[in-house]
């Protein structure tokens, strides 16, 4: 996927003026918020839990290589291979590498990120491999060659009308008059569809909530069951996650899956959480002959240390997203990279720099709801707040925009002349308006009066009117 | 003197922060506060060297000018008792950023850490600090809907204080606000850099307050309530839109934000 993060502001407009996005974000926000809401009420030690969760991930960071190490060392014991892969392009060699070596035809794929991140599937599919989305909303959103608009719900921004339309379109042969009007109707579509698919596949290829230190673990926590089909029946397991995704022992793993899901769905529990392994052992039912786990780093290790270190504590419960006013208005695909939403504002600048993403710290009213929800308490504002400082710094803001900032500044360091230019506003804007009590049009101020009106000051301004002596009447007494 | 808090001993000196949207589009919520806050016991001064917390530039990225104005802000205030601000917004400017944005000065650090352990939003402080449950002799007859602005709530726990009183105020029905608890949209400079993402936001919380049947919003914050009251009265929209302060202090002879004489 090419980013569009530089095109924000346009990405938004668009975004605002469609109809069926608005609907389909108006459903979203309700279900994800109360969900939690509730999840969270039935748990007296969520603080608690919240604060070891942080705990665990800051020990993770600052001890990054050796856990990494420990993990790797496990996995070969256990019978599997370690890739690493330092940027995109190394990531999406190994996995090719890994189907070339099995003589893959077709691949099948369990929802990850990073697997987007990383463009992985055109890639797949541009080297000859038929490679099928197996999570639902994943599945959807291959059909219509359209990136996620959400990390754990990507095909959120569409009805159910668009995606009939879109099964109706891919699956050749659909009797037109078999109903696919209810969400029951297009799951079943789709499962017949996939447990083809599953069956004929030589790759499964997932991605990984964790990374167990102690047990050479991957583990990934799902709703639908797609991501066991997908790595326990082809003969090649490929596992692809992001370095920060190691965590020490299992008991880590069970303290975060308890702030996991409620944070997402609200779930105390996902439907399927599943721990691989290393590939089958002898005398083992069923699994892959082969496990491999591709270590994807494509910029994260280069925020280690930084300001923004801390995006690395995300566990991708999309509490932040679910939570945002910016994302409930404009959705995830304005954003114009694979993670949305304050998360991805936080995220984005650090893995495509500030020339492509300066925009998305910069759209958020640090309305701090983000950071209030987050289960691993990212202090997210503050990371955008950041952004927005290498932004100043590097005089990448409009030129416009600085100016006035500096002049406003010169000016408040001034406050006898900051007095008189406040009294000359007030003076201003009261001619213009007083009247109504409001300006309609303001030159200069479009990005307020094209929306609003302006509500003009009452007269004087407060220092006028102390300075003339004015007080409230005396104390106990009401005007 | 009527208030619980004035029984006690030495009147603490509060210094009123009264930030650059009251000086100068509301000095009414500015002498309100004065009323509020001798009515609780304490006497006000108005540091003249005042002007700005320094916020638009912490928030655009220009550390080095807030930097410059927190000292300023500093120094103005530090001789007080109490800094008290009728903005949860510039309150927690002062109260949790100066001591981040100074935390590796050796001298304003401390200074910072100070001052910012001493200053309040306005009307928590005549509850949390002042000990006030009620407003004696206010009176509104009317239905009010409040919105609880982004910093007060969760930068500085504002929630139950304003409600407190408002419920003493004679006359006056409180109706909660569907979504009470989400941005207007108004984010400072994000209003105007992202204008039609405000005005979305600003959208809803006019029409959650319309859903109310409320005649009245008020808030704690002048950048919400100027933005609100704008959007109300460019959709128009019959609520009226004051500082929960005037209220309170029963100021509320004069017109209300955005409306004509």
């Amino acid at each position: 996927m090419q980013p569009t993060a530089h095109a924000f502001p346009e990405n938004a407009r668009a975004a605002l003026a469609d109809a069926r996005l608005r609907k389909a974000l108006g459903t979203m926000k309700s279900g994800f918020q109360g969900n939690r809401a509730a999840a969270i009420a039935r748990m007296p030690e969520w603080e608690e839990l919240r604060e070891e969760g942080r705990r665990i991930k800051d020990h993770v960071l600052a001890h990054l290589d050796v856990y990494l190490e420990r993990f790797e060392a496990r996995v070969v014991a256990n019978g599997g291979h370690v890739h690493w892969a330092r940027t995109a392009a190394e990531a999406r060699e190994a996995v090719l590498a890994i189907c070339r070596q099995a003589g893959a035809r077709s691949v099948t794929k369990g929802k990850s990120m990073v697997t987007e991140e990383i463009g992985l599937t055109p890639f797949l599919e541009q080297h000859g491999l038929q490679t099928v989305e197996t999570d639902l909303g994943e599945y959807i959103i291959q059909l219509r060659r359209e990136p996620p608009s959400h990390i754990i719900a990507p095909a959120v921004h569409l009805t159910r009308d668009q995606v009939a339309e879109s099964f109706r379109r891919a699956h050749g042969g659909l009797d037109p008059g078999r109903p696919l009007e209810e969400a029951r109707d297009l799951t079943d579509e789709a499962r017949a569809v996939l447990r083809r698919k599953f069956l004929e596949a030589d790759v499964g290829i997932t991605g990984a909530n964790f990374l167990v230190a102690e047990t050479g673990s991957t583990v990934i926590v799902t709703n639908e069951g797609n991501g066991d089909l997908t790595q326990s029946l082809p003969r090649v397991h490929v596992v692809v996650a992001s370095l920060e995704k190691v965590v020490p022992t299992l008991e880590d793993v069970s303290t975060i899956l308890r702030l996991l899901a409620r944070s997402a769905t609200g779930q105390e529990f996902t439907s399927y959480t599943t721990f691989s392994t290393g590939p089958r052992r002898p005398g083992d039912p069923d699994g892959p002959e082969e496990f491999h786990v591709v270590l994807v780093d494509n910029g994260r290790s280069a925020l280690l240390g930084t300001e923004s270190q801390e995006v690395l504590r995300c566990i991708r419960c999309s509490a932040c997203i679910n939570h945002c006013p910016i994302y409930a208005a404009v959705g995830g695909h304005a954003y114009g990279w694979i993670v949305p939403g304050p998360i991805g504002a936080a995220l984005t600048p650090g893995l495509l720099g500030l020339e492509e993403a300066r925009h998305l710290p910069n759209a958020s009213t640090f309305c701090g709801r983000c950071e209030a929800v987050c289960p691993m308490k990212i202090p997210l504002p503050k990371i955008m707040r950041h952004w927005r400082e290498k932004e100043h710094a590097a005089a990448l803001s409009p030129t416009s925009y600085r100016y006035g900032l500096g002049a406003w500044a010169w000016l408040a360091r001034r406050p006898s002349l900051y007095r008189t230019g406040a009294a000359l506003a007030a003076r201003l804007l009261g001619r213009l308006g007083r009247d109504r009590g409001r300006l309609v049009r303001l030159p200069f101020a479009d990005g307020w009066t094209d929306w609003r009106d302006l509500p003009a000051p009452e007269g004087k301004t407060f220092f006028q009117l102390y300075a003339e002596g004015r007080r409230p009447n005396s104390p106990g007494d009401v005007r | 003197m009527t208030d619980a808090a004035s029984g006690r001993g030495t009147r603490p000196r509060v210094g009123l922060f009264v930030t650059c949207l009251v000086d100068l589009f509301r000095p009414t919520v500015g002498f309100a506060a004065i009323a509020l806050l001798e009515r609780s016991g304490c006497t006000v001064a108005v540091p003249e060297v005042q002007t700005c917390c320094g916020q638009p530039a912490y928030n655009s990225g220009d550390r080095a000018d807030a930097a410059d104005l927190a000292r300023r802000v500093i120094e103005a205030f530090e001789p007080y008792d109490y800094v008290v601000a009728p903005s949860g917004s510039c309150a927690g400017m002062i109260r949790l950023h100066y001591p981040e944005l100074l935390a590796d000065d050796p001298d304003w650090g401390e200074r910072a850490r100070r001052l910012a352990a001493r200053t309040y939003e306005l009307v928590s402080f005549l509850v949390d600090v002042r000990g006030m449950t009620r407003v004696d002799g206010a009176r509104l007859a009317a239905t009010v809907t409040y919105h609880d602005s982004c910093s007060g709530l969760r930068e500085l726990g504002v929630k139950e204080q304003p409600r407190t009183l408002l419920h003493s105020v004679e006359g006056l029905i409180l109706k909660e606000l569907p979504d009470a608890e989400i941005c207007c949209g108004f984010g400072g400079t994000f209003c105007v850099k992202y204008p039609e993402i405000s005005n979305r936001m600003v959208a809803d919380k006019a029409a959650a307050a319309a859903s109310t049947g409320a005649e009245l919003l008020l808030a704690g914050d002048m950048g919400c309530l100027l933005n609100i009251a704008g959007k109300m009265k460019r959709d128009g929209m019959a609520v009226e839109v004051r500082h929960v302060a005037e209220v309170l202090a029963g100021m509320t002879d004069g017109p209300a934000i955005g409306e004509g004489r």
